[in-house]
């Protein structure tokens, strides 16, 4: 009661004295009064600013760092544990190793020139060079991405979505390439490919940036950036290297469904890092991109589920984690542009169209894309750019300008013919540069293991360990 | 001295073990194993391919008694693992020439 009472007084005070002042113009004293009461008032104003600001960049830091931390969960344990339980297991180690290195590789070559690659000020197709070893990237903000947060934090979280992209594709090739074959291919890979994606796409001045690309499309967290390069080139790894010896007569089923479940379910958790995250800030529109996240997610592994349970007569555990990444991965370049009943249509699609690349396209052509890399990276990754386009909302994210319709059911249809360019661009330049790198590869170190290393598992082959020590 | 073995479904290896602790067995070694009779195996399905298992879990007891504990040993086990279906398990009898308890020394029917 007390304290009321003085705010109240102290109020009336400061509201009423130039008040007061303006009612009686000729006293001079009472003039001067007036001016030092409105300079004080202009000073508090100004510090209440800065307060508010502070506070603000205090909370986006706060939710990019936990985001970071998130994408890296997706890796590990995420997929090394989704993609461990898939394979035989004398290969689970040289599995979740190949995910692991990622962690490793990536982050170097992104800390010396891979982030100056993509985010630098370059052309339309890369970045330069001028962040080469990380100059400049210090505390404060890059104001062409994200004026609230310390560049090193966009630098890092970007860096998370570097180290994942590379590692999905190791689902097509898992249980038959060589460990230094993997390794000097994944890093090429994410110069080549993925840095120049990523600028394409993000980066200032790139060809298919929304803000002043030439072909502007949209993709908020990444679908043609991740999912389209490292599913495309998944399937050109998995022509390339051919199908594992015995496939598919031989019996190679997952060997822990256990561990892929804990793995899907930890995978779907960081994408809310992943997704949200890429509002670059905490903001309204990160709460849009987590909604739409989820609500994909869950529609997917629903959608995948009934499809199964009609196809085959029951639904599967590994039937349903799969629905739920593959509504993920199609929701990742619309999670910032659609409203949230787009987002169960989205996910709905993506669980049936991903389950009949799976079940039905890759029985047809019979391609050995073991943990369906392609299948769900690269085929949800290219039905999620296009409903983008259609799906998008100026209500939810006015990208073109205040009322401008973003997408199809706004009325601008030619949005749908600029994710196509964007799609077009991505599988172009993950076939070619992918291709490129395997025959570089296979002639420098070779990629594929022998036969009687991939009959003895790359567990024991390529790392002189065991997963399961079962004998004591 | 008999050497009973019995292949059983993995489901009622605790009732066939309670009936036979009841008829007075105190040893029994157990074994979890692998294998099929005239039941065969069942398919699975991973993303769609399918990949038939005819290796089933079983378990096996092994025991051996006296030659007057057979028939109620046999019942025992008879009359807790039966559910009628098939793939119900088998049971093998065969003689044993002697035994040795590795502590002491005791021979045949007084090591068991």
């Amino acid at each position: 009661m007390c304290r009321r009472a003085i705010t109240l007084l102290f109020f009336s005070a400061v509201l009423g004295l130039p008040a007061l002042a303006l009612a009686q113009p000729a006293a001079p004293d009472a003039q001067a009064a007036t001016q030092a009461q409105i300079t004080a008032l202009q000073q508090a104003v100004k510090a209440a600013q800065t307060a508010s600001a502070n506070a603000q960049s205090a909370g986006d830091n706060a939710w990019m760092l936990t985001s970071a931390a998130l994408v890296l969960l997706m890796t590990g344990p995420g997929l090394a544990l989704f993609y461990g339980g898939l394979v035989r297991k004398k290969n689970i180690l040289g599995t979740m190793m190949q995910s692991f290195a990622m962690m490793g590789l990536v982050t170097i070559l992104w800390a010396v020139v891979g982030y100056s690659l993509a985010f630098g000020h370059g052309n339309w197709f890369i970045g330069g060079f001028e962040h080469l070893f990380l100059k400049g990237v210090g505390l404060n903000p890059n104001l062409d991405y994200a004026p609230t947060i310390p560049e090193q934090t966009l630098m890092i979280y970007q860096l998370m979505f570097a180290i994942i992209t590379p590692a999905l594709i190791t689902g097509a090739f898992a249980e038959r390439m060589k460990f230094s074959g993997m390794a000097i291919f994944l890093s090429l890979w994410s110069l080549l490919v993925y840095c120049p994606m990523a600028h394409m796409v993000w980066g200032v001045g790139g060809l298919l940036n929304n803000v002043g690309g030439r072909f502007p499309s949209l993709d908020f967290a990444g679908g043609t950036v991740v999912h389209i390069t490292s599913g495309v080139s998944a399937l050109v790894c998995c022509l390339y290297l051919g199908k594992r010896i015995g496939y598919p007569h031989t019996k190679m089923q997952p060997h822990s469904m256990v561990l892929s479940f804990i793995g899907a379910c930890l995978l779907w958790v960081g994408w809310f890092g992943f997704n949200a995250g890429s509002a670059l800030a905490a903001s309204g529109l990160a709460t849009s991109a987590f909604v739409n996240t989820h609500f994909a997610a869950a529609a997917a592994a629903i959608g995948w589920s009934i499809a199964e349970w009609i196809h085959n007569g029951k639904p599967t555990a590994l039937g349903a984690i799969s629905g739920a990444v593959a509504g993920l991965v199609a929701i990742t370049p619309a999670s910032g542009f659609v409203q949230p009943m787009s987002a169960l249509a989205i996910g709905l699609l993506a669980g049936f169209f991903c389950f009949f690349m799976v079940f039905i396209v890759k029985k047809i052509f019979g391609y050995d894309d073991s943990l369906d890399a392609f299948g769900v990276h690269g085929a949800g990754g290219t039905l999620g750019a296009i409903l983008t386009g259609l799906f998008a909302a100026c209500v939810i994210n006015p990208v073109f300008g205040k009322n401008a319709p973003v997408g199809g059911i706004d009325g601008n249809w030619h949005q749908v013919m600029n994710q196509l360019a964007g799609v077009g661009i991505a599988w172009t330049i993950s076939i070619v540069g992918t291709l490129l790198l395997l025959v570089l590869v296979d002639k420098l170190v070779g990629l594929r293991v022998s036969a009687e290393d991939e009959a003895a598992g790359l567990d024991l082959s390529q790392h002189n360990e065991e997963g399961y020590d079962l004998a004591t | 001295m008999l050497k009973i073995e019995a292949i059983l479904q993995p489901s009622k290896l605790d009732a066939v073990k309670d009936a036979l602790l009841e008829a007075g067995i105190e040893g029994m070694t157990i074994l979890e194993a692998r294998g099929h009779g005239r039941q065969k195996g069942h398919t699975e399905f991973y993303r769609g391919r399918e990949y038939t298992v005819d290796l089933l879990p079983k378990v096996k007891i092994e025991l051996v008694i006296t030659d007057d504990q057979k028939e109620n040993t046999l019942q025992a086990i008879i009359s807790t693992a039966r559910t009628g279906r098939i793939g119900d398990g088998k049971i093998f009898i065969s003689h044993v020439d002697d035994a040795i308890r590795i502590r002491n020394d005791e021979r045949g029917e007084a090591a068991i």
